[in-house]
């Protein structure tokens, strides 16, 4: 990879230098030098060495075509003569742009054998970042697997809520704070037992506590940026604010404290009935 | 400075009236399990503009139910009314009182 990094570059500064030494010979020194300086170079460059090589032909030629009328001028006869070594001359240059080429078709195998193709740098991009920083490789990671509550009948008039621990952890939420958002928005209260499992009064089933840790989760957990779970309930003690502070993408938002709201006297009911 | 009229356009400080910033504004309809089956549904933080007497009569008579205000200290008056009629009343309150369904929050199960 830095072999080719290596080669990339210079061949682009070695463009800019290669134009410049081209306009320079088209006045007076020939390729070889270039040529030389070729070696690393790409396909561009390819062209554009055989376009100096071209240039500096016309050159010579429009040389050789002066030296001629001057000949022809003097003697016709030694016009012949001149275009003969016209042609020798181009013939040489044409052995060198030939070397050139064939010089240059290695340094492009060699090149080829450097470049990776891009599927292979991409998966082998993804297989490291999948290694050092799972987190940002992909959906996988990210998706928590939140077991489902285990709800059963606790007597006739309260429900059993066993799982609110291993769910709280899960969530990274005390279970305190999940617990509280249950009792507001079921409208009743309950207690914990010796197994730290949730007793609730009421009669709840599975899918209704499930409905409300649905709506917790999307209230509380997620994180409202990206998505993810992965986050944090901080409570600020400046302003009494809680915020989520999500650890994929760092960003923070408050969320509104758990309000019971309006909580009708179902005691006085009873009382009443009493 | 005060010749560029493009900033005068749009304050990104200024108060989107998004979800938590004003809680007041929403309506909350709850629900409470009571002895056996029964339960109770109760409605907060209908603006006060409506008559809640004549609203409870017309929800009383639709639904089939009973029905009752409760004047709270801090939330104001509250409908109560008896058996699970959050879906029911969240329509009335979209389609009759012309209420918006953002502003209206449907807790429980
Ligand atoms: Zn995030």
């Amino acid at each position: 990879m830095s072999s080719a990094e290596l080669g990339f570059d210079p061949s682009l500064k070695k463009k800019k230098k290669s134009k410049s030494t081209s306009s320079a010979t088209a006045s007076s020194a020939p390729a070889p030098a270039g040529a030389e300086a070729d070696l690393f170079a790409g396909l561009k460059k390819k062209k554009k060495k055989s376009k100096d090589t071209t240039g500096e032909k016309d050159h010579k030629d429009s040389v050789d075509d002066v030296t001629a009328t001057f000949e022809t001028l003097r003697l016709k006869k030694k016009k012949k003569k001149s275009r003969h070594h016209d042609v020798d001359d181009f013939e040489k240059q044409l052995a060198k742009a030939g070397i050139t080429t064939e010089e240059e078709a290695a340094a492009n195998a060699n090149l080829q054998a450097n470049f990776i193709p891009y599927d292979k740098l991409l998966s082998r991009f993804f297989t490291i970042l999948k290694e050092k920083n799972p987190e940002l490789a992909g959906g996988q990671q990210t998706k928590l697997k939140i077991p489902p509550p285990e709800v059963q009948r606790d007597g006739n008039k309260k429900t059993m809520f066993a799982n609110v621990q291993t769910i709280a952890t899960v969530l990274q939420r005390t279970p305190e704070h999940l617990i509280q958002y249950l009792f507001a928005e079921l409208g009743t209260s309950g207690s914990i037992d010796g197994e730290k499992r949730l007793i609730i009064r009421g009669r709840f089933q599975g899918k209704n506590i499930e409905g409300v840790l649905r709506r917790y989760i999307q209230d509380y957990v997620i994180c409202k940026t990206c998505k993810s779970m992965n986050t944090e309930l901080k409570r600020e003690n400046a302003n009494r604010l809680h915020f989520i502070v999500c650890k994929a993408c760092g960003s923070t938002k408050s969320v509104a404290s758990i309000k019971t709201g309006y909580q009708a006297h179902v005691g006085v009911n009873r009382r009443k009935k009493v | 400075m005060s010749n560029i009229e493009n900033l005068k356009s749009f304050d990104p400080f200024a108060d989107t009236g998004d979800a938590e910033t004003q809680p007041t504004n929403y309506i909350h309809i709850r629900i409470q399990q009571r002895n056996g089956r029964k339960t109770l549904t109760t409605v907060q933080g209908v603006p006060d503009e409506y008559d809640l007497k004549k609203v409870v009569k017309v929800l009383k008579k639709d639904f089939a139910c009973n029905g009752n205000i409760v004047k709270d200290e801090e939330l104001g008056q509250v409908i109560q009314l008896q058996g699970d009629q959050r879906l029911k009343v969240v329509e009335f309150l979209v389609s009759q009182l012309g209420l918006k369904k953002k502003n209206i929050k449907v807790h429980g199960f």
